[in-house]
């Protein structure tokens, strides 16, 4: 979790009170969650399992406080994990992670993982699907534009069964990727919030609004 | 969308930011975290700290440089010179790092690669490739430059993804301080045999150099130093108050030495730099599209010294 103290830095620069810990009491008793993670599916889940994190983010959760996640953080937020196999998450939003689509000779080169920034924008309307969000308000990125940068490190994204679940939407390689999602009090970004400059300050302090 | 990465490379010696010519002939230009604040304000998508003597004397000074950093700026940081072991790694992702780049070590002892990716993750660790032209081949040199290792520039690329490298950083030495162009052939060749992205650095003297490194070179982000330094400087009034160590006649020269190479570096800022990228087609970040109420920077910044900005002579237009 090498980026444990970016984003405390992060926090602590809009004025947040921190506290890193893996205690589930304190997690129990926090205002706020921020649950962040780089790394492999299977090798986060089994971490959070072992030091009774998993349950204590279910109780969190279900007193409607807010939980935000960050890149693997948010992942683990979902049903199941396809990273080096199989994996089951944390469940607080049904759906899959799964890796980015190769690609296909001729289609133009991208690499796979994403690193860089890249814009993010309301979910779109597609075909027969209801229920998709049309504005942001209320929500993590009520204070941002859409078309707003961000940076991204991933090879796997995060595929939400309800699409009321996409807060927002990014385009890479062949994929169109739900780069925010959103349930109730628990959202989550796949890109890094800390290290998205300003855009990525003034969302962190809407969060410490919510 | 795919974005290019458009990444100042600040080259650190002791607690000062230095440049050179073909890593070498150091002259001291400022204070890095200084550099780094207006890089991050310009949009800057990346900073890359470079430590350039690290290696040679053994020393590991740059964690306190990097925490200074980081208190301001959020945008990553790749950090290194110096990168030996584990515990490196550690201390300076604590210090604020987010990667760190490892080239001696790296090639000495290549297993350190492997480690710090399943220690901290493959995002976490670039290997850096100092590629020099030998005759026909390329070969990767450590120290900065000064050592022969003899190892094959494309197969060492190769070796180290294989063993978990997340990004290669390429510096080409011999374009390295010229000014004459990022070497097309080199970054074109390493970035098509590895599949993670490649930074190509080294000889960015003029704006279409960076749109030649991503459309003829396949770079996913390109780095310069001297083009984005200048700039600054040129912008800076009171240079007097940066000079501790090394080489300060440059500085005693004030802007009037940077004609000493004006023929060949043009002086960017990053905003011109991404406006001639977004016009030659290449996609990257715009920094400014979320922040309407940001105060403009640039020309206006000159304007606060009273110093208007004088027609460099000798130097081509934009």
């Amino acid at each position: 979790m090498g980026n444990l103290f970016s984003i405390e830095r992060a926090l602590r620069h809009i004025d947040a009170e921190t506290d890193i810990t893996s205690d589930p009491a304190r997690i129990a008793s926090a205002d706020r969650l921020v649950l962040p993670g780089v790394g492999a599916f299977g090798n986060g889940m089994e971490e959070l399992t072992k030091r009774g994190i998993d349950e204590a983010l279910r109780g969190f959760v279900a007193t409607g406080r807010p939980l935000f996640g960050i890149c693997l953080g948010m992942q683990l937020m979902l049903s199941e994990g396809h990273e080096f196999g199989l994996h089951r998450g944390l469940d607080l939003i049904r759906g899959a992670v799964v890796r980015f689509r190769d690609p296909v000779d001729g289609e133009g080169s991208y690499k796979i993982p994403q690193i860089g920034w890249n814009g993010i924008t309301l979910p779109a309307k597609n075909g027969a699907s209801t229920g998709c969000r049309s504005d942001w308000k209320g929500t993590v990125l009520q204070d941002v534009q859409p078309g707003s940068f961000f940076y991204f490190v991933h090879s796997f994204v995060t595929v939400p069964e309800d699409r009321g679940h996409v807060l927002a939407e990014t385009d890479y390689g062949r994929d169109r990727f739900c780069s925010v999602l959103i349930r109730e009090n628990v959202s989550g970004s796949q890109f890094h919030p800390e290290r998205s400059g300003e855009a990525g300050l003034q969302m962190l302090r809407t969060f410490m609004t919510l | 969308m795919k974005t290019i990465r458009v990444i100042p490379r600040l080259d650190i010696k002791g607690p000062n930011l230095v440049k050179g010519i073909h890593l070498e002939g150091l002259r001291v230009l400022g204070k890095p975290w200084e550099f780094a604040c207006k890089y991050y304000r310009d949009g800057a998508d990346e900073l890359l700290y470079i430590d350039i003597v690290a290696s040679l004397y053994g020393r590991n000074n740059l964690s306190d440089i990097v925490r200074k950093t980081a208190e301001n700026i959020f945008i990553p940081l790749t950090v290194g010179g110096g990168v030996r072991s584990l515990d490196d790694i550690r201390e300076l992702l604590r210090a604020g790092a987010d990667k760190v780049a490892i080239n001696t070590a790296a090639i000495h002892e290549p297993g350190l690669i492997t480690e710090g990716a399943r220690a901290f993750g493959s995002q976490c660790i670039v290997v850096s490739i100092e590629a020099k032209r030998i005759g026909n081949r390329c070969e990767a040199f450590t120290d900065n430059g000064r050592e022969v290792t003899g190892r094959d520039v494309f197969e060492w690329a190769r070796e180290a993804v294989d063993r978990g490298a997340g990004e290669i950083l390429l510096t080409s030495i011999d374009r390295e301080g010229t000014g004459g162009g990022f070497d097309l052939e080199l970054t074109r060749r390493v970035a098509e045999a590895v599949p993670v992205p490649v930074i190509a650095c080294g000889g960015c003297g003029k704006p279409r150099h960076l749109s030649e490194a991503i459309q003829a070179g396949k770079a996913d982000a390109i780095s310069a130093a001297s083009v984005f330094h200048y700039h600054s400087l040129e912008q800076e009034a009171g240079m007097e108050k940066f000079s501790e160590e090394g080489n300060i006649e440059f500085l005693g020269h004030k802007r009037g030495s940077l004609h000493f190479m004006a023929d060949k570096i043009i002086p960017m800022g990053i905003r011109d730099v991404k406006i001639r990228l977004r016009d030659a087609g290449i996609q990257c970040r715009d920094h400014g599209a979320s922040l309407s109420n940001e105060p403009s920077q640039g020309n206006d910044h000159r304007l606060r010294h009273g110093q208007p900005l004088q027609h460099r002579e000798g130097a081509a237009p934009y």
